[in-house]
């Protein structure tokens, strides 16, 4: 192996987050948000949009109020690092808050945590209530609160996200506008994983070029990933971008690894063929963090139709290329399975998921292509016998 | 005004009565009533001034907010594949056993509840259910065993 895995901690080490709060606060908005830009600091709540961005665009817009949320929906399959950095450092994530708000020009922000996540609520509520005295100190105006979820995965998109939070149903908008423009009841918003938050927090400290020096060119820095699966080693690591999947098995592997699946239920499954040549990053595959690993004692069949149950159970209905897509896809595989549809039934079913990539309204039935492909490409004969 | 309106006007004093409030109250009245009747769905629309099919359409949205009776208890069993590959069928087994009701099923003194929920985000401590709020991970039919008969002695 070239090169061995990175572990690193900026995300999970305790810091001063008030003093790099303070120290931050003294620099122009301006100043900051290139700083954000100039790291390449990349969303990790899965699409990867530049944060840098993201804040320049609320900021520059005009508005009598500004929102800063924080997406700590968490419902991707295979993804839990951020109950834990919520556990962990919940500081360190209303510090990444409060430094978007100085940005961006807010003075509220929201953290939306998924109802599954409600044991949380009296820690993150105490943590809140300290640090909004410590913000009195630093004479910041904002201030924090949580809306909670109620199940349902689709509002971890931003727009259903927002739609929840105004008290409706979480089906996702039509983009544009984007949120940056008319988020949170149609005022300027910028929505942010929890990862991002403290990862723009710690660009403050580190500098943009000491987190640009790890990674590559297209992913920057390090991410966290939530480790699941047939591994000996399950947990929660935060490690440099830019490792192969070969990398990647090799440190967590149980020896008998014969798929990844990389990104969650609306990621993309890799073969064993395909680990040395896949990087695990924006110009490979991305990834929100969810990693599971499936040993060769697993049926990729079941793996697939878990995928697409879940899906199913989780479209939010709006469309119908995702609503029916999901359906048509889930029953088609049972029907070949069974024997009920010939072998060339797949072709047809993947023709049904390509349409849904491009007619779907929201990333979730446009992502639903991804498992199914990938799992159906590179385990033929398992969906089939 | 009946013990629902009550507690309905209760909450939306405390959480105000804009759209935005909608679903703290809906929250609230689950995580009291362990559902949202018709009764309350009424209650609520007219404390909000919204219309009723608004509040059904909301609430019958979101899988958390049950609008059919539920037990005190509601166990939810995570079911989404890590959880699956590490044996939540024999966890939903044992506590079907132990309270003789199927998936779906509350018992007839309505203390339980036992269902299946997506991704509960514990992947690496599977398989993993919760009960009302309360998160228990890496279950085994054993500890399964003795974490309900905690619950069945409690009132
Ligand atoms: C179906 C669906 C579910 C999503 N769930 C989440 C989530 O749980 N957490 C999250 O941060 N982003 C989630 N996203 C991405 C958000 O829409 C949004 O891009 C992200 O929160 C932006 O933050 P970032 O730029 O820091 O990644 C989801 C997207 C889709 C389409
Ligand atoms: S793609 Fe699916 S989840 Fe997204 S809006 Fe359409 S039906 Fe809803």
């Amino acid at each position: 192996m070239e090169k061995q895995i990175k572990k690193v901690d900026l995300i999970f080490g305790k810091v001063d987050y008030l003093d790099i709060l303070e120290k931050s606060l003294k620099r122009t908005r301006d100043e900051l948000i290139l700083d954000v830009i100039d790291s390449g600091l990349r969303g990790r709540g899965g699409a990867g949009f530049p944060t840098g961005l993201k804040w320049k665009f609320a900021k520059n817009e005009e508005a009598d109020q500004k929102y800063v949320i924080c997406n700590a929906d968490e419902g991707e399959p295979g993804t839990f690092k951020d109950r834990e950095i919520l556990t962990e450092v919940p500081e360190k994530v209303l510090a990444g808050m409060a430094l978007c708000g100085y940005c961006i020009g807010a003075t509220e922000g929201y953290i939306y945590l998924r109802g599954e996540y409600n044991f949380l609520i009296p820690s993150l509520n105490k943590a809140i209530e300290d640090f909004h005295k410590k913000l009195k100190e630093l004479k910041l105006d904002f201030t924090i609160r949580i809306c909670s979820g109620s199940g349902a995965y689709v509002c971890g998109e931003e727009t259903a996200l927002m739609e929840s939070m105004e008290g409706k149903r979480g089906e996702p908008r039509n983009k544009p506008p984007f949120p940056t423009s008319q988020g949170y009841l149609g005022k300027p918003t910028s929505v942010n994983n929890v990862e991002t938050l403290v990862f723009a927090l710690m660009i403050g400290r580190e500098g943009p070029t000491k987190f640009k020096e790890m990674g590559t060119f297209d992913s920057r820095g390090s991410k966290v990933f939530s480790v699941s699966g047939d591994t000996p080693n399950p947990g929660i690591y935060e490690l440099e971008l830019g490792m192969t999947l070969e990398q990647f098995v090799e440190e967590f592997g149980d020896g008998d690894t014969k798929a990844v699946q990389v990104g969650g239920a609306s990621g993309f499954c890799v073969s064993r063929k395909e680990f040395k040549n896949t990087v695990i990053g924006f110009e490979g595959i991305p990834t929100g963090g969810s990693m599971m690993l499936f040993n060769s004692s697993r049926s990729m069949f079941n793996i697939l139709n878990d995928y697409l149950e879940f899906f199913e159970e989780e479209s939010c209905g709006q469309c119908s290329p995702c609503r029916v897509g999901c359906q048509q896809l889930l029953k088609g595989i049972e029907a070949v399975k069974k024997g009920i549809k010939p072998p060339k039934y797949l072709e047809e079913l993947q023709k049904l998921s390509d349409t849904m990539r491009i007619a779907s309204k929201c990333g979730l039935g446009q992502s639903v292509p991804n498992p199914f492909n990938s799992i159906v490409n590179n385990f033929r004969e398992e969906i089939i016998y | 005004m009946t013990r629902i309106e009550e507690l309905v006007k209760e909450q939306a004093e405390k959480h105000g009565r804009q759209r935005t409030s909608l679903m703290p109250i809906l929250q609230a009245v689950v995580s009291s009533e362990r559902y949202l009747s018709e009764d309350a769905m009424v209650a609520i629309a007219n404390e909000l001034d919204l219309s009723t099919a608004d509040v059904y359409g909301t609430a019958s949205f979101y899988t958390f907010l049950d609008t059919v009776p539920r037990g005190k208890y509601i166990i939810r069993v995570c079911k989404t594949i890590t959880c699956h590959m590490k044996g939540k069928d024999e966890i939903i087994k044992t506590i079907s056993d132990m309270l003789k009701i199927k998936l779906g099923e509350t018992t007839n003194d309505r203390k339980f509840s036992l269902l299946q929920a997506n991704c509960l985000g514990w992947c690496h401590k599977g398989p993993v259910m919760l009960i009302n709020d309360e998160v228990y991970p890496e279950v085994t039919p054993e500890k399964v065993t003795e974490i309900i008969g905690k619950y069945l002695k409690k009132s």
